[in-house]
């Protein structure tokens, strides 16, 4: 029992850690550019990504599961590569971006927006271009709501549960997640195995949360 | 060093147009009037950093911007240097990483000079936030020179100092324009200030120029 509750929480930790490593460049990016941006589609694009947020994850799920399946959009794109997407582990990351995507682009766009357009405009006034003036000067700013943004997408990634559910499934040694296997087991009444995941899922989160806390302060710079 | 500007532009400023049609041939140009007048506006058009409804500005033979042409220079491009109200040094850097962002880190072209001059070399391994007031108007008056600017944009730089302090940075102001010969546009509601430092004046009142022309024939109280 001990070594599947490990398995269980080194695999979702993995996948989470992945996950958070392809949210990153991306979440940044749009962040920033959400809070430069002053066009209609900015608008529509904020909504876009921080769908996920208000919408039941299962119908995420359901909404991945057709683009990505064999007679979607998608699915017969990616197969042509090779790339087999649905009940993989693939699939248990791409829930995670998608569900844990909004909070880091969200937080991302507040630490822009608060901090840093009057320094960004003076280092372009010093002749700067626009990615030395990111990475000298917007990056760096933004830094402390750009880490609790990540602490915070991994965090949620690590207890997702519906749209994994639905693309991924629950497949135990391959696409199961910490929330999956408690499901699972307070499921079939193995409440001790559920129990322990529950713990584990609690330290994780608490940790992840704690370490968060405590970079974000201002000794930080 | 004398210099001719075009401002002929149009740009909302909150609830009203500001509206500027004036050349101006200048040593030093002061852009005089109460808060909330457009005078920061003004810079701001200049500097590249907001975008007229229309209009054309033109800094001695070069275009900078013009809604009939679609030329709008990039603010990296003008070669303009601004020292902005609340001087935006770049907190998460050294004194000497502000003073020598516009040339990569390197003490090239007039570093030992603009040091010299505004008596900022005890200061190079002090970091932002140990600088007193003063200290940081030189700064950051250091910074926006060491780009080698065709033109220096300061908004109101004394208004957070006490009279004290303000009389020990005017020779500095005045050494910058007299022996680096590097023209100013120069915001302020501060009379005497004007008469000292500006041979000519725009005056400006909602958004629209009252007056202009030379300081000597300006009884500003």
């Amino acid at each position: 029992m001990l070594s599947e509750v490990w398995q269980v929480a080194w695999f979702t930790v993995r996948m989470a850690a992945f996950a958070t490593v392809l949210m990153l460049p991306i979440g940044v990016v749009l962040g920033w550019w959400l809070a430069r941006s002053r066009s209609v589609g900015t608008l529509l694009v904020e909504t876009l990504v921080s769908l996920p947020l208000v919408m039941p994850p299962v119908a995420i799920g359901f909404m991945l599961i057709w683009l990505f399946g064999s007679y979607g959009p998608l699915g017969p794109l990616l197969e042509g590569f090779g790339i087999e997407l649905v009940y993989t582990w693939k699939a248990v990351v791409v829930a995670m971006v998608i569900i844990g995507m909004p909070l880091l682009v969200r937080t991302a766009r507040t630490g822009f927006e608060q901090r840093t357009l009057r320094y960004e405009q003076v280092a372009s006034t010093l002749g700067a271009g626009p990615l030395r003036v990111f990475f000298t000067i917007s990056l760096p700013l933004a830094y402390r709501s750009l880490l609790a943004g990540t602490v915070l997408a991994f965090s949620r990634a690590l207890g997702e549960f519906g749209a994994t559910f639905m693309i991924a499934g629950n497949i135990p040694g391959r696409t199961q997640t910490l929330s999956t296997a408690i499901y699972s087991h307070a499921e079939s009444g193995r409440d001790m195995t559920a129990g322990g995941l529950l713990l584990i899922s609690i330290s994780i989160a608490f940790l992840a949360i704690l370490v968060s806390n405590w970079l974000t302060p201002r000794h930080t710079q | 060093m004398a210099f001719s500007i075009l401002l002929d532009f149009t740009i909302r400023q909150g609830s009203f147009l500001l509206e500027i049609h004036e050349k101006v041939k200048a040593e030093s140009l002061a852009l005089f009037g109460p808060s909330g007048a457009g005078k920061t506006t003004v810079l701001d058009v200049i500097a590249g950093l907001r975008c007229p409804i229309q209009g054309e500005i033109r800094f001695g033979s070069r275009l900078l911007f013009s809604s009939q042409t679609g030329i709008d220079l990039p603010s990296r491009k003008r070669h303009i240097g601004y020292v902005p109200q609340d001087v935006s040094l770049f907190p998460h850097m050294s004194v000497r990483q502000n003073i020598l962002y516009a040339t990569g880190n390197s003490e090239r072209g007039e570093f030992l000079r603009v040091t010299e001059i505004l008596e900022v070399g005890p200061l190079l391994g002090h970091l932002v936030h140990e600088l007193s007031g003063g200290e940081r108007q030189r700064v950051a008056l250091a910074r926006a020179l060491l780009s080698e600017p065709e033109l220096l944009l300061m908004d109101e730089p004394f208004t957070a100092l006490d009279l004290a302090f303000r009389e020990r940075i005017v020779p500095y102001l005045l050494r910058v324009r007299d022996e680096l010969r590097v023209p100013i546009i120069y915001v302020s509601h501060d009379t005497d200030e004007v008469q000292r430092i500006a041979d000519q004046v725009i005056v400006l009142e909602r958004g629209q120029v009252v007056a202009a022309g030379s300081t000597a024939n300006f009884n500003l109280a």
